[in-house]
């Protein structure tokens, strides 16, 4: 009997700790969701259902121009910094040359660095080559920092295979082209995706990098929603937030595929 | 004189400068012949395969296709195909385009990929696999596909790069037959990469013995097994009691060689020797005798009989026969073989710490230069 309870009792603890957990992860967000639908001005307090903090979203010029930018930012980095990852890694993973530990270590930095560091080194940068900051340098910072995702990720992939196919399909007859496109590429087709996906979020999900490359008229969603929030939280930050959160889920659903490449 | 597929001339590989792989190689194998390469792993037979497929460049030396100076040519321009070690399937792909990939790259029509692609498949019996990715094969399938993928592409020489080296030992005898029928089936020749002196012997045509980048004998399997041409090739293939002496006396085909080991013993004289001559007798194993009882008096009669007497100090039974280590009364220790025939019947058992008498005629053992 007691061992019987001592079981209960365990499952008991870990159910509740899971359920507090839960709480604390998700609560804020859903307390962000629904007050989006909240009719109040201001406030916590519950008055009633409403869509207008949507229709006056969809009706704020400046924060369709943020959501123009954050799109057209998201997509054209991520392709690039998805084509130039994936040659690197190929590159890196089955080229040897000299300092090959070093230059790998290289890649990796923009991950362990502080995004502010970043941010700061890049406006620095982009100030002494006097490149008019705007969407071009919010691009090349993106394109930057998700190299090194796209990079980790590919080689992860090509770890799993050998070097001796690539060399069978060249006995096989194929051209060093025709290797890349029917052997390399179907073969990380996985790879190439997740990084892509993963470079989307990353890329809509910026803030402290975008904010030092941003130049006047070149704001994001997150820069929009900071400067929104100066002057308080209002319910179409929340509504623009839920629809943030519910793209970036659709996002996820879609890489949860490629779950594993984006963790291994 | 038969045709010549492949041909290599003072080929020398050194890798980063300094590494010689292969050292000054000059090799001809025929056409359509089952030609193996055997040594120790580092040795350089893998390298030489490369050499051939063109996945490596010699440092010097020539490497000859049907005739022709192949160093230059690219690996996919070349007409020999390799079976890699560890299969090197495409993963994304199905068996079928596995197969079909060379045809593919080639652009043929596709009525002709399909018709090759499912003549292979039957030839490999594959059937029923097609549409399966390499991941759902075993072991054996994915060496067959692997195959089917070389030969797919006609290829005038089929390079095996230690093929069976990943299979069990039941399935490695199986695919070693399944070999030797293609073989025969394709009629190419089959340039076989191995460590496993067994494999070399039951199925080449010829061998190459190598070792540390040189080729140390080329023969038959018969030739390499009963006159290897040095210690190495006979202590690597198969096993062996090794004796070293000076020659003391000549009388017609035999001598009489004084060894520490073993004292005095008859051997054949395998080659010209002098007295005085130091030299090394190799004496294999399963040619020895070993019995309880006294050699009869008809085998001692004969003049050139070499009999000791010793204690097994060690046997193993391995079914077939058993394995012994006779501890001869000067003290050195001999491997003997026993077939058993009559086993449980009416042979007599020889166990551990029996007192047995071992011996062999000079005709069985084979000298070899120091």
């Amino acid at each position: 009997m007691d061992k019987e309870f001592n079981v209960l009792g365990k499952r008991r603890f870990s159910f509740i700790m899971t359920l507090l957990i839960m709480i604390f992860f998700y609560l804020p967000i859903a307390m962000l969701i629904a007050l989006s639908f909240n009719s109040a001005r201001q406030g916590v307090i519950w008055t009633g259902f409403t869509l207008k903090w949507y229709s006056v979203l969809f009706r704020d010029d400046e924060i369709w121009r943020a959501f123009l930018n954050t799109v057209i930012i998201a997509l054209t980095s991520s392709t690039v910094a998805t084509a130039i990852g994936v040659l690197s890694a190929i590159g890196i993973y089955w080229h040897n040359f000299r300092l090959k530990r070093y230059f790998q270590a290289l890649i990796y930095t923009p991950l362990i660095v502080p995004d502010i560091l970043m941010g700061v080194s890049m406006l620095m940068f982009f100030v002494s080559l006097r490149i008019q900051l705007g969407l071009f340098t919010i691009f090349i910072a993106h394109v930057t920092f998700s190299i090194s995702y796209v990079i980790l990720i590919v080689i992860a992939r090509l770890e799993d295979f050998d070097y001796s196919i690539i060399e069978a399909a060249q006995d096989l007859g194929a051209s060093w082209y025709q290797i890349f496109f029917k052997i390399i590429i179907p073969m990380i087709k996985p790879a190439i995706i997740a990084s892509f996906l993963l470079s989307i979020t990353l890329s809509i999900d910026d803030f402290v990098i975008t904010f030092f490359v941003a130049g006047p008229g070149s704001t994001t969603l997150p820069l929009q929603i900071y400067s929104m929030i100066k002057f308080g939280v209002s319910p179409e930050i929340n509504a623009l937030s839920t629809l943030l959160i519910g793209a970036t889920f659709i996002i996820s659903i879609f890489g949860l595929r490629f779950r594993k490449l984006i963790f291994s | 004189m038969a045709e010549i597929s492949i041909e290599l001339r003072n080929v020398t590989k050194i890798f980063d400068g300094d590494f010689v792989a292969v050292n000054n190689v000059n090799l001809s194998i025929e056409k359509g012949e089952f030609f193996s390469l055997l040594g120790p792993s580092g040795c350089g037979k893998t390298t030489i395969l490369r050499m051939i497929s063109g996945l490596e460049e010699p440092t010097k030396g020539e490497v000859i296709l049907n005739g022709r100076v192949i160093n230059d040519l690219p690996p996919n321009k070349r007409e020999v195909n390799t079976v890699f070690q560890n299969y090197a399937l495409f993963p994304h792909l199905t068996v079928f385009e596995n197969i079909a990939f060379s045809l593919r790259i080639k652009r043929k029509s596709e009525a002709e990929i399909k018709k090759k692609v499912m003549d292979m498949i039957d030839l490999m019996r594959l059937n029923g696999h097609e549409n399966k990715k390499p991941s759902q094969l075993s072991g054996g399938q994915k060496q067959r596909v692997a195959i089917a993928r070389a030969l797919v592409n006609e290829p005038s020489v089929l390079l095996l790069d230690e093929p069976l080296a990943a299979l069990d030992a039941k399935l490695r005898q199986h695919m070693l037959i399944e070999l030797d029928n293609i073989h025969d089936e394709v009629g190419i020749t089959f340039i076989y990469v191995t460590h496993d002196q067994s494999e070399a012997l039951s199925i080449s045509d010829h061998l190459a013995v190598m070792n540390e980048g040189k080729i140390i004998q080329v023969g038959t399997p018969v030739q390499v097994y009963e006159s290897p041409a040095n210690l190495f090739v006979a202590n690597f293939i198969g096993e062996t009691n090794f004796i070293q002496g000076i020659v003391e006396k000549v009388e017609g085909n035999y001598i009489l060689l004084k060894t520490e080991k073993l004292g005095e013993i008859w051997c054949y004289r395998d080659f010209e020797v002098k007295i005085g001559e130091k030299i090394n007798v190799s004496i294999r194993p399963e040619k020895l005798k070993i019995t309880i009882e006294k050699p009869s008096e008809e085998v001692l009669k004969n003049s050139f009989v070499n009999v000791f007497k010793g204690i097994v100090s060690e046997r193993i039974y391995l079914g077939t026969h058993s394995n012994y280590i006779v501890s001869i009364d000067q003290g050195y220790q001999m491997k003997v073989y026993r077939q058993h025939i009559r086993y449980l019947l009416d042979e007599n058992i020889i166990d551990w710490n029996d007192e047995v008498y071992v011996w062999w005629f000079a005709d069985d053992s084979y000298l070899i230069k120091d």
